[in-house]
């Protein structure tokens, strides 16, 4: 698997405080890695070390097989950034835009014009190409600098905060940009978010991030298991037994967290976590109790992070 | 050096500006002022004595100012009346400072849009995401402003040669502008102008908040030239050639001082605050 981003150890300090702190992780080529964290988690920051814009305190990094810090204007030539504000000349029009900063990225120049066309069309902004950018609702203008970001066929693509602000549907639309984008075209992306629901839907690998501290790394599927300490199952076993596997589960407090309630011929109990899924199941089964399916409500990514963060409520 | 990609941020730099109505304004205004309107007051105010306060006494004193200057002003002088002598003095030799107040204006407040502004509209971070190198960045936004200002300075000179040699011509009866002294100012000292607005205007925008903010701090740039223009009314000192090839000079080298040291604060990082 290839390495596209390999950071070791990395730390960025503004003063005192250190906004990304003994970072390492390692992004492989063609997945889309989520970065989690709260806003001031040192998301935005560790982008701008990624992309040579501003140098680390201590610590190393590789992206693309290059030094940030010492290739910075080669690395930019094949990274694509979208920007957390969408950093538009909103004087100027899109097609202005996106000419400008193709001269900036390169684009040969035969091309730049079938470029600019065939990225306005994909974004739905052809019509009003030669509009100012001011006069654009905030979807066009993300969908705009997502356009920008890849004039020049970026490998790699830093996503911060890709759909902030976004009503449901334009969220909808540049997500499912962002996932033909790395499922269709191979590229790999970088989301840097605090939408778990995204993240969840979206991510092959996340890293949940604190203080500039890493906290968790994984799939997703992986840290719902490692982190998530709570999970809701529901057994379906035969009806007579009910009663006596009622006995059974209120008799196992390690494995069972709050008390099981019958639904609809089944039972549905909170279980202290995935581990203790195969444990209840060998111990209904020594007891002879007949299990006809067990279903586990799948813990998410916003479980996990607030698993992460000690906090049991959710955000919504 | 990316000949192209200074030459897009030159462009980008130049279109947006364009498109500022509280930047071209003044860019507009002041030339108007300076080159359309003032020559025609200026010709006027010997024969307008009544409404303009101005006495044959007032024309007796100003004839003593003249004295005090250099032999070279007083030579060139020397073949006309003192109504013309009034009118050139002020055509010519009081404008002179006036004028170079024009590129340092231009090219500060195009920088002050270019650097802090750019940084208020965050318009700035999408910039540093390109290939461009620190080096390109800076020279491109040096070449927006300079390029602007030249720009403005040489239309500004070409349309006041019409003005004051028209304005004049009732007067003086012949072409009497520009003379060597103009054709010095615009050739050696008006190209070195604009690096005075540019390089202070790097220095402040990196501390500055916005535009606005850094337009007023850099605005003290004009504050030399202003002087200049009072001793040249009051007769404490007298433009000359070899003056404003000295002028000049010091200029050039306040440039290359102020842009080394701007250059040297000039780095991705800093422009994002960081």
């Amino acid at each position: 698997m290839n390495t596209v981003i390999a950071i070791n150890q990395l730390t960025r300090c503004f003063k005192e405080t250190a906004a990304v702190d003994q970072l390492s992780l390692e992004v492989h080529a063609g997945e889309i890695f989520g970065f989690l964290g709260h806003n001031g988690a040192g998301k935005t920051t560790t982008v701008r070390l990624l992309n040579g814009v501003i140098e680390p305190t201590s610590g190393s990094m590789r992206v693309l097989d290059l030094d940030p810090k010492m290739d910075g204007p080669n690395l930019r030539a094949r990274t694509g950034v979208l920007t957390e504000t969408p950093s538009m000349d909103e004087r100027l029009t899109a097609w202005d835009n996106l000419d400008i900063y193709a001269d900036l990225y390169g684009v040969p120049r035969a091309d730049v014009s079938k470029r600019i066309n065939e990225l306005l069309d994909e974004f739905d902004l052809a019509d009003r190409a030669k509009e100012r950018v001011a006069g654009y609702s905030k979807g066009m203008k993300q969908r705009l600098a997502l356009a920008r970001a890849l004039l020049h066929k970026p490998e790699l693509l830093f996503l911060d905060e890709a759909t902030s602000g976004l009503d449901p549907i334009a969220a909808h639309h540049v997500n499912d940009l962002i996932e033909r984008m790395a499922r269709r075209e191979n590229r790999t992306v970088f989301l840097c978010t605090h939408n778990l629901v995204e993240a969840q839907k979206l991510c092959d690998r996340v890293a949940v991030l604190e203080h500039g501290r890493l906290v968790a790394l994984g799939t997703p599927a992986e840290l719902t298991r490692q982190y998530v300490r709570r999970l809701d199952v529901q057994i379906e076993i035969n009806e007579e037994q009910i009663e006596g596997t009622l006995q059974i589960l209120r008799s196992l407090p390690r494995l069972v967290i709050s008390e099981p309630v019958r639904t609809n011929g089944a039972l549905t109990v909170t279980l202290s976590g995935h581990e203790a899924i195969p444990d209840l199941l060998e111990i209904l089964v020594h007891k002879s109790v007949r299990v006809y399916r067990i279903a586990a409500q799948e813990a998410n990514l916003e479980q996990v992070y607030f698993a992460l963060h000690g906090e049991e409520e959710s955000v919504q | 050096m990316n000949a192209r990609a200074i030459s897009a941020i030159v462009r980008k730099d130049l279109k947006v500006v364009s498109q500022n109505k509280g930047v071209m304004l003044p860019i507009i205004l002041l030339p108007l002022i300076l080159f359309v309107i003032l020559p025609w007051i200026v010709t006027l105010m010997p024969f307008l004595g009544d409404i303009f306060g101005i006495t044959a006494d007032d024309l007796n004193k100003f004839q003593g100012l003249i004295n005090r200057m250099g032999p070279g002003v007083q030579q060139e002088l020397a073949e006309f009346d003192q109504y013309q002598v009034f009118v050139i003095y002020f055509l010519v030799f009081v404008m002179a400072p006036l004028f170079m107040i024009l590129p340092i204006m231009v090219s500060s407040v195009i920088a002050a849009d270019s650097f802090a502004g750019e940084k208020e509209r965050k318009t700035m971070e999408a910039l540093l995401y390109t290939p461009t190198t620190d080096r390109e960045l800076f020279v491109a936004k040096l070449l927006s402003g300079w390029l602007a200002a030249l720009a403005v300075a040489l239309v500004g000179f070409a349309l006041y040669v019409i003005m004051a040699n028209a304005a004049g011509w009732s007067q003086i009866g012949r072409i009497f502008f520009p003379n060597t002294m103009w054709l010095v100012l615009i050739a050696w000292v008006v190209p070195a102008l604009p690096g005075l607005g540019l390089g202070v205007m790097v220095l402040v925008s990196s501390r500055a908040q916005g535009f606005q903010d850094a337009n007023q701090i850099g605005g003290v740039v004009v504050l030399p030239v202003v002087f200049l223009a009072i001793g040249q009314v009051s007769g404490a000192m007298s433009l000359s050639v070899t003056l404003l090839f000295l002028l000049g000079l010091i200029i050039w080298l306040l440039d290359g001082l102020l842009i080394w040291l701007g250059s040297r604060s000039f780095q991705r990082g800093r422009m994002l605050g960081a």
